[in-house]
């Protein structure tokens, strides 16, 4: 199997595995299985696929409170995924967290912010300590346009560039910060322009196109580790469910979401590889089987998972001190 | 043992360039430590030696490098994030209470944040509203951070580094009053421990409980007051969370009284919390109920006069303490 048909064949499948694990938790929650507030990634996912193509294990990874599709393909098991999201304590923040909360240290995964913009500075830290310890490597950090509103982006885009930190500043613009559109919020609409006059590279790449991501992350992650400093990219994107799940989506039309639907990156792509010979109907057939397959595994998993004792509700709240 | 005699800012730059010295993975970050020496020179001289990749000057943007202090924490350095005042780490409350509390309960135990960040507080320099606040029994609230509050040479020359072994954030909280202070301490003087309250003069009359710069005030009100026969016995809580309440109850089961001092307001404040303590394990050991000097609730303002009267002064402690006493003055 050629190296091409490999990739091709490893981007469709994480882009499918997204979409159908978020179909199953948005069913899951209203079956009252999954609490709290869920928000899905579903007609963004090419975005955190083509990213974390570009990326290395040893890359540190920042994301937002809309991170399964990104801990999926980063490696964090769809079981400990989904047993977090019933709460249990096999989830992979030990059931503390919930949707909003996936933290994996092993996989350099650094949640999970449900603050807007509140990870950025965490990034800028991470990239710090890389840049102070001689490691390169670089600190993927994932955010929405609306937290390009907030201080903490300015704090850190200045930042990033003054002490040419390996920070990758990856822009997930959907064009709405929860149900404000970016028209509404913003003096300069293109969140490049801006970001260029930090001093940083910026530029707007369609995150519709897996392979646009993916190749554009990986030209700003070796600029970085190579010591360059910061870059941001305004991957420009749509999101085709509602904000969360109690978001009844007064503020957009329906045809403008049919009208971005046409632009679906999952059947945008099987056309693409399909075209250049990469893939075909049947691999599509099989990888949905293997998707079935693994999200059934998982809720399994989750619905045999146990519950925190109680006794157990003020642990972690400090290190435990070192037995000697 | 050889004394030598010094002040609480050199103090606390000793224990800066010690830990420098001592731990590779330690770095200071803030507002002006470098060039400018620190904005109460606790760092002068320490970019000349251990230069700009370890001390280093930020742009004013306090969310953001107490935020990357934590990431660098996460990414396996020491960090040291100086911020100016307690009135701008305000800027920064989203980082300390949304991320460096809760990140490691929320992700079930899998990271730990051994960030330490200082700051001035407190009133007694003509600063004025925005300059003078005492706002480190808020920051006490929260569960997941430390709180201390150094008040003497051997605890600014001691807790740093201390705080700086402990794998949880700590927040060290310096009052500006006190930087000047000056006194003798052993050349040989190092870490101290940080979870334990200290009685910093035996009384058997009266407990005095307080911390940070009212310490000396309430030393000061002890010295009046033994003059006037009464023996008070000052406790100084050191660390605000976790907080010791055992020295605390132990002092008031043998006083029989107490009076918290505490340069935060009233209302909902680290002293509420100190009675309520008092009250909900020593009640009944109690001869008299207990008083609290607080400062008074308006925001510290500028001229002298009223920035006395708004924070707690010797006079004041004395007069609560004879309250309590039963007798009047």
């Amino acid at each position: 199997m050629n190296e091409k048909r490999e990739r091709a064949l490893r981007l469709l499948r994480h882009m499918i595995g997204i979409r159908r694990f978020e179909e199953k938790c948005a069913e899951l929650y209203s079956a009252g299985k999954i609490r709290g507030f869920l928000h899905l990634y579903i007609g963004e996912e090419a975005v955190a696929v083509g990213a974390m193509e570009a990326l290395r294990p040893q890359d540190a990874i920042v994301a937002t409170y809309r991170e399964h599709g990104h801990a999926l393909v980063r490696g964090v098991p769809a079981t400990a995924i989904m047993a977090e999201m019933f709460g249990k304590a096999e989830g992979c923040s030990g059931g503390r967290g919930g949707s909003m909360h996936i933290f994996d240290a092993s996989r350099r995964f650094y949640g999970g912010n449900a603050i807007v913009a509140g990870g950025m500075p965490l990034a800028v830290g991470l990239a710090l300590a890389d840049k102070l310890q001689n490691r390169h490597q670089v600190t993927a950090c994932f955010f929405g346009d609306g937290a390009t509103a907030e201080g903490e982006y300015h704090e850190c885009a200045n930042l990033a560039v003054l002490w040419k930190l390996p920070v990758l500043f990856l822009c997930e613009n959907n064009r709405y910060a929860m149900g404000t559109a970016i028209d509404r919020y913003q003096g300069q609409t293109n969140l490049s322009v801006r970001a260029r006059s930090y001093g940083m590279p910026g530029e707007q790449v369609d995150g519709m196109d897996v392979e646009a991501v993916a190749t554009a992350v990986a030209r700003v992650a070796a600029e970085a580790r190579e010591g360059s400093g910061p870059a941001f990219l305004e991957l420009l994107t749509y999101r085709f469910r509602a904000h969360s799940m109690y978001d009844p989506e007064l503020y957009r039309s329906k045809a403008e979401v049919e009208q971005w639907k046409k632009r679906d990156p999952i059947p945008a792509f099987q056309a693409l590889a399909r075209g250049q010979g990469l893939l075909t109907d049947a691999d599509t057939t099989a990888i949905e089987a293997a998707v079935q397959k693994e999200i059934d595994a998982a809720i399994a998993f989750a619905e045999a998972g146990t519950l925190e004792p109680i006794e157990h509700l003020t642990a972690d709240v400090y290190t435990p001190a070192r037995t000697a | 043992m050889s004394a030598q005699r010094t002040t609480y800012r050199e103090c606390m730059r000793m224990a800066l360039r010690e830990a420098m010295q001592r731990d590779p993975r330690v770095f200071l970050m803030g507002e002006d430590v470098g060039m400018y020496g620190g904005s109460y020179a606790v760092s002068k001289g320490l970019l000349e030696e251990f230069g700009p990749e370890r001390i280093r000057d930020t742009p004013l943007s306090e969310s953001t490098f107490v935020g990357a202090g934590i990431g660098a924490a996460m990414g396996g350095m020491r960090p040291i994030v100086e911020i100016m005042t307690v009135n701008f780490s305000l800027l920064a409350l989203d980082q300390i209470v949304n991320n460096a509390a809760t990140l490691r309960h929320m992700s079930g135990g899998q990271f730990s944040i051994p960030i330490v960040i200082r700051m001035a507080t407190g009133a007694g320099r003509q600063l004025a509203a925005q300059h003078s606040h005492s706002l480190e029994g808020w920051y006490a609230h929260i569960p997941g951070i430390k709180v201390l509050t150094p008040a003497t040479l051997e605890d600014a020359r001691g807790m740093l580094w201390t705080a700086l072994e402990d794998p949880d954030p700590v927040l060290i909280f310096e009052h500006a009053s006190l930087y000047n202070l000056e006194g003798e301490i052993d050349a040989a003087a190092g870490a101290v421990g940080i979870d334990k309250a200290i009685v910093r003069r035996p009384g058997k009359d009266v407990s005095l409980v307080t911390y940070g710069g009212t310490l000396h005030k309430c030393l000061q009100a002890a010295e009046q007051l033994a003059q006037a026969g009464v023996q008070a016995e000052v406790i100084d809580l050191r660390s605000l969370r976790p907080l010791d309440a055992e020295t605390v109850l132990a002092s008031v089961r043998k006083t029989h009284r107490a009076v918290v001092v505490d340069e935060g307001w009233r209302s909902g404040s680290l002293s509420a919390e100190i009675m309520a303590r008092i009250l909900e394990t020593a009640f009944y050991d109690l001869d008299a109920p207990v008083e609290r000097v607080c400062s008074a609730e308006v925001p510290i303002p500028y001229p002298q006069h009223l920035e006395q009267a708004a924070t707690p002064q010797p006079p004041g402690i004395v007069a609560a303490v004879h309250r309590v006493m039963g007798r009047h003055v």
